[in-house]
């Protein structure tokens, strides 16, 4: 006799690939799940990371599972795995979707809360934060600042205003005023 | 008047840690009779592997008005990274939808910017192969550059191919051909295609494995016995240049391979000095390969 095995219903989330779907990935419920994807992935070839289980847990509902695997976070996003898979899945969208709704969940890694952090600060994820910079700028003949928004101060209040307007400062918990660099 | 005009997007790596780049590519553009006029106020793409990663709608957002300062320019965009090239090129396309445009734009009220959709975004690969073209490029060289060179393309130049100019993925020949041009051999090495391994987040967030797949491309080049690398990237430049000393620590390799963007490399083929060129800031010593090709810093 074999024991039947019963998957907790409560725990599936049955929207999660028609919201994919939904988002752009329209083709991901065409996954033959035959592994084309993991075979190209640069990144798994050295880690854990198995992309064809990350769409096939996706598929199945297993939402929380999904969300909180770490290994969502060493896709490089070379695009290899949509390139080759036979059955045209945008499979590096669909991680993004993914990571999004991670990040939705709070599973998002100090590192790069913290980049996000200097985008709303500054306007650039890698901003000027040493005068060393500046310096070399000068050494080479450029302008110790950029043209960009390091040098529109009425430029970052823009991002700033877009910030608010999506919710991005929400959805990290920025603290206006109470942030070091050591998030 | 010059020719070629574009809106030059600098992005964040390059004028904030590697203004050599900058440097060198504001010296050969006029040779080639390209303008490059400033996108004043420009922010972070922003970077695909990171912020695309967070909110969608944000990135697109932040995007949107890059391009529109490129669209108050009245010209289409150059870019000199991958990462900004995936983030520009993929805004461009999704902005093309009327819908989304007008969700955007919904956003952007009140930044006194709006996007209308007439500006398209090139990479300096393209602009240099597609618009101004190997003739010309090969009429500004008085220095021809003898050296093997490991060529590494980076990912975003070629994909997603669905909404890139070039017809290819695999087999991609542009960048080689423009060393090629200079002089130069292109070697073929292992892995040339793969990825370099700093974007998505991992440089900043799993550096271990980010690094290690670095490693690997060190070790297949140093096998290939290159004088140098050349990238179209400037976050792949980082990676290994930056990477490669990290590489050393972590795995207990000396590799020294010197990296060089492709506007560095042409510099010198024009005449330019390696000081006038920044490749006196590099992590890596770019001496050895400046020794091969009789010169110095």
């Amino acid at each position: 006799m074999i024991d039947r095995r019963i998957i907790n219903g409560s725990k599936i989330d049955s929207e999660l690939a028609d919201d994919m779907t939904k988002a752009g990935i329209d083709r991901i419920r065409s996954c033959i799940q035959c592994g084309t994807c993991t075979g190209a992935c640069p990144s798994g070839r050295r880690t854990a990371m198995r992309t064809r289980q990350l769409i096939r847990k996706a598929l199945l509902g297993f939402r929380e599972e999904v969300l909180s695997d770490p290994d969502l976070w060493v896709c490089t996003t070379c695009g290899t795995c949509t390139e080759r898979c036979p059955r045209k899945i945008d499979v590096t969208e669909a991680i993004l979707y993914l990571r999004n709704l991670a990040c939705q969940e709070g599973y998002m890694r100090p590192e790069h809360r913290a980049v996000s952090v200097k985008l709303i600060e500054t306007g650039h994820a890698v901003p000027i934060d040493d005068e060393k910079w500046s310096k070399m700028r000068e050494d080479l003949g450029l302008s110790p600042l950029p043209p960009t928004v390091h040098s529109y101060p009425k430029a970052v209040k823009e991002i700033q205003h877009i910030i608010k307007k999506t919710g991005f400062d929400k959805l990290i918990n920025y603290k206006e005023g109470k942030e070091d660099d050591k998030t | 008047m010059t020719k070629h005009r574009y809106s030059f997007f600098l992005g964040c790596v390059i004028p904030n840690r590697l203004p050599q780049i900058e440097a060198a590519t504001r010296l050969v553009a006029p040779k080639l009779d390209i303008e490059l006029v400033e996108m004043k106020g420009a922010s972070c793409c922003p970077a695909p592997g990171v912020i695309k990663s967070f909110d969608k709608d944000t990135w697109l957002a932040i995007v949107a008005r890059n391009i529109a300062l490129a669209e108050e320019n009245g010209l289409d965009i150059l870019v000199l990274c991958n990462g900004c090239y995936g983030t520009l090129i993929a805004g461009v396309h999704d902005l093309k939808d009327p819908e989304t445009r007008a969700r955007v734009n919904k956003i952007l009220k009140g930044t006194g910017h709006q996007i209308k959709g007439t500006v398209t975004t090139k990479h300096l690969a393209e602009v240099l192969y597609m618009d101004i073209g190997m003739e010309a490029i090969e009429e500004t060289i008085i220095r021809p550059i003898e050296a093997r060179c490991a060529i590494h393309v980076g990912c975003h130049l070629l994909k997603p191919s669905d909404i890139r100019p070039w017809g290819v993925v695999e087999d991609f020949t542009v960048v080689d051909e423009l060393v090629e041009l200079l002089g130069a051999t292109s070697v073929d090495y292992k892995l040339k295609d793969m990825c370099c391994g700093a974007g998505g987040g991992l440089r900043s967030a799993v550096l271990d494995v980010s690094l290690d797949m670095a490693r690997e491309k060190f070790e297949a080049m140093t096998q290939a016995k290159v004088d140098c690398l050349v990238n179209v990237c400037n976050f792949c430049h980082l990676q290994f240049d930056v990477g490669q000393v990290q590489v050393n620590k972590e795995f207990g390799t000396d590799y020294q391979i010197p990296v060089l963007y492709y506007t560095q490399l042409l510099g010198l083929a024009q005449g330019f000095t390696p000081k006038e060129m920044g490749l006196d800031r590099h992590y890596i010593s770019v001496e050895p390969f400046l020794e091969k090709i009789g010169m110095s810093v």
